[in-house]
């Protein structure tokens, strides 16, 4: 059989894949499940579950890292994106300087040199469990890159977004925790969010806010959002939408930590600690009247 | 009259039947009810907040000379609508207004008793209690009650104006009995979606008309993002002229972003 095939298949003349090969070069990452090692369990979600589940549990062996408030909109000038930077494992505050805006594809990792300038690429936000977020939004940064090598072009928004919510699909029921959006902005789509979790859902929208602070950051920013905000108009309502979380939500605080994704790429506008700003909101903008400063 | 209408029967007799009512069972509760007695599960204690049902809407903002109070029209028993035209408020006297959400059952129970006590004690005082009093008088009834074998699980929003100042007061309560003055207040899930609006765009100084547009902003985000349908809130608004209840365009339809 194999020798038919050799004999009527041509080798390898043009740069560009077929569609054949494409699905095979596709086909020959490892299936997932077979690289990690399960608990010796009959029922591993719910082993997990007790493990760590502190609502039903409080006294569980482990605690994940939970607790977050993350935004990110689009706008007639891109998107922003915006988050607190506290993780927190049960009552426990374990940091108060978590990046939790992770660039994804690979002219936008870590390692690649800061420049004030525009750096391409994509914003994926992460809430839930730290480690699931960080573990998977790294191996979505590894497939990006290898589509960028495979096809010489980089990856939609729209495609990226899909890689991961099959994955979290595909792992549905294990016990992954995460709630994520991808930004990013490409000739095909121009600015593009999409919201991903460990559901499996996928969503595309103009606006989103996820984890324990979301309906805190939902109701400052439904009330004064429009496609048509100015770039400063925006950036002040994130930030002000995640101050709104860190004040009234227990598992969110820290610093703002703030991007806005255009045309050219992403550029970052601080990672700022909420005290003085929320001092400052109050104490300028007459804001917070609940809260009283004198003794 | 203070009372609103439907409170039905001759209310001095009503009063007084409840009052004697819930005293005895306070005599009878307080034998064998505190948490640590031999054979008292505190389990048992908890069991009626398994039906509460926290997606009833109250919401209270005060101004410079008002207080606005508006709770969510529709009466809730598990998946079914009861009523879209619930009043979820008392007026306990000519300058308070107390709106309630809770245990069905519990809430007018309660609510009723505080109106018949508020206007039994006016009456044998001959004077208007202040807001400050009935606020204060209603935790301590809800104190009471908490540590009794049938806690009433409601939580209130107390509005009115002081008759003496002419300040407006308005009082977040739980069923936990806490009491705690506040500018705005709101319970149930409203308190996660409006208190971020609220920390934004409230002053103290506002005017009746610019509170009813920030109690437009609040209903907007929940039309908006509450997967439940409230059938709209009743608002009343008490100034040193009284209380009044305001028509409120619950219609009107909120584009999603």
């Amino acid at each position: 059989m194999d020798k038919l095939v050799a004999q009527y298949s041509r080798p390898h003349q043009n740069e560009m894949y077929s569609e054949q090969e494409q699905q095979d070069l596709t086909a020959s990452v490892p299936p997932l499940s077979l690289k990690f090692s399960l608990p010796p369990v009959d029922n591993h979600s719910a082993f997990l579950r007790a493990m760590t589940d502190d609502h039903s549990n409080p006294s569980c062996p482990i605690k994940l890292a939970h607790g977050t408030t993350t935004l990110a909109f689009r706008f007639q000038g891109g998107i922003i994106v915006c988050t607190d930077s506290r993780a927190t494992a049960g009552n426990w505050i374990a940091s108060q300087t978590v990046k939790k805006v992770i660039p994804v594809s690979r002219l936008s990792r870590g390692e690649d040199k800061k420049t004030d300038k525009p750096t391409p690429g994509l914003l994926g936000t992460m809430a839930g469990g730290a480690a699931d977020c960080q573990y998977w939004l790294r191996y979505l940064s590894q497939q990006c890159t290898l589509h960028e090598i495979r096809h010489k072009r980089r990856i939609t928004v729209a495609a990226a977004s899909k890689i991961l919510a099959n994955l979290t699909y595909a792992y549905k029921g294990y016990g992954l925790s995460m709630g994520t959006m991808l930004a990013g902005m490409t000739p095909q789509e121009g600015p593009a969010l999409y919201y991903i979790d460990s559901d499996g859902t996928r969503l595309p929208g103009n606006l989103f806010c996820v984890g324990s602070g979301q309906t805190f950051a939902y109701g400052v920013l439904d009330a004064e959002y429009k496609y048509d905000l100015t770039e400063e108009e925006a950036l002040n309502l994130g930030r002000r939408a995640i101050l709104a979380a860190m004040h009234r939500d227990a598992y969110s605080g820290g610093f703002i930590n703030l991007y806005h994704v255009k045309e050219e790429g992403w550029v970052h506008h601080g990672f700022d600690d909420m005290n003085p700003i929320f001092w400052k909101t109050k104490l300028e903008k007459g804001e917070f009247s609940n809260v009283t400063s004198a003794l | 009259m203070a009372f609103s209408e439907d409170s039905g029967c001759g209310y001095q007799n009503f009063n007084f039947f409840l009052a004697e009512k819930k005293s005895a069972k306070a005599v009878a509760d307080s034998a064998c009810s505190w948490p640590g007695a031999p054979g008292v599960k505190l389990t048992a204690r908890r069991s009626s907040l398994d039906h509460y049902f926290p997606s009833e809407v109250l919401l209270g903002i005060a101004g410079k000379d008002f207080v606005i109070l508006a709770a969510s029209k529709a009466a809730m028993r598990g998946p079914t609508v009861l009523k879209a035209e619930d009043d979820k408020t008392r007026q306990l006297n000519k300058n308070t207004v107390m709106a309630f959400s809770g245990e069905s059952g519990d809430t007018v129970q309660f609510a009723e008793y505080i109106q018949a006590n508020a206007a039994l004690y006016s009456m044998r005082n001959d004077t208007e209690l202040s807001p400050a009093a009935v606020a204060n008088f209603v935790r301590g009834e809800l104190a009471r009650s908490l540590r009794s074998r049938s806690p009433y699980t409601v939580n209130l929003l107390l509005g009115g104006i002081d008759p003496v100042s002419e300040k407006p007061h308005l009082y977040w309560i739980d069923y936990l009995a806490s009491l705690a003055p506040l500018p705005y207040a709101a319970h149930g899930y409203a308190q996660y979606y409006c208190l971020s609006i609220l920390d934004k765009h409230h002053n103290p100084n506002i005017s009746l008309e610019e509170g009813l547009k920030l109690l437009g902003l609040c209903t907007d985000e929940l039309k908006r993002r509450l997967p439940i349908d409230y059938k709209g809130v009743l608002v009343k608004v008490i100034t040193k002229d009284g209380v009044q209840e305001i028509p409120f365009d619950n219609d009107k339809i909120v584009r999603s972003a």
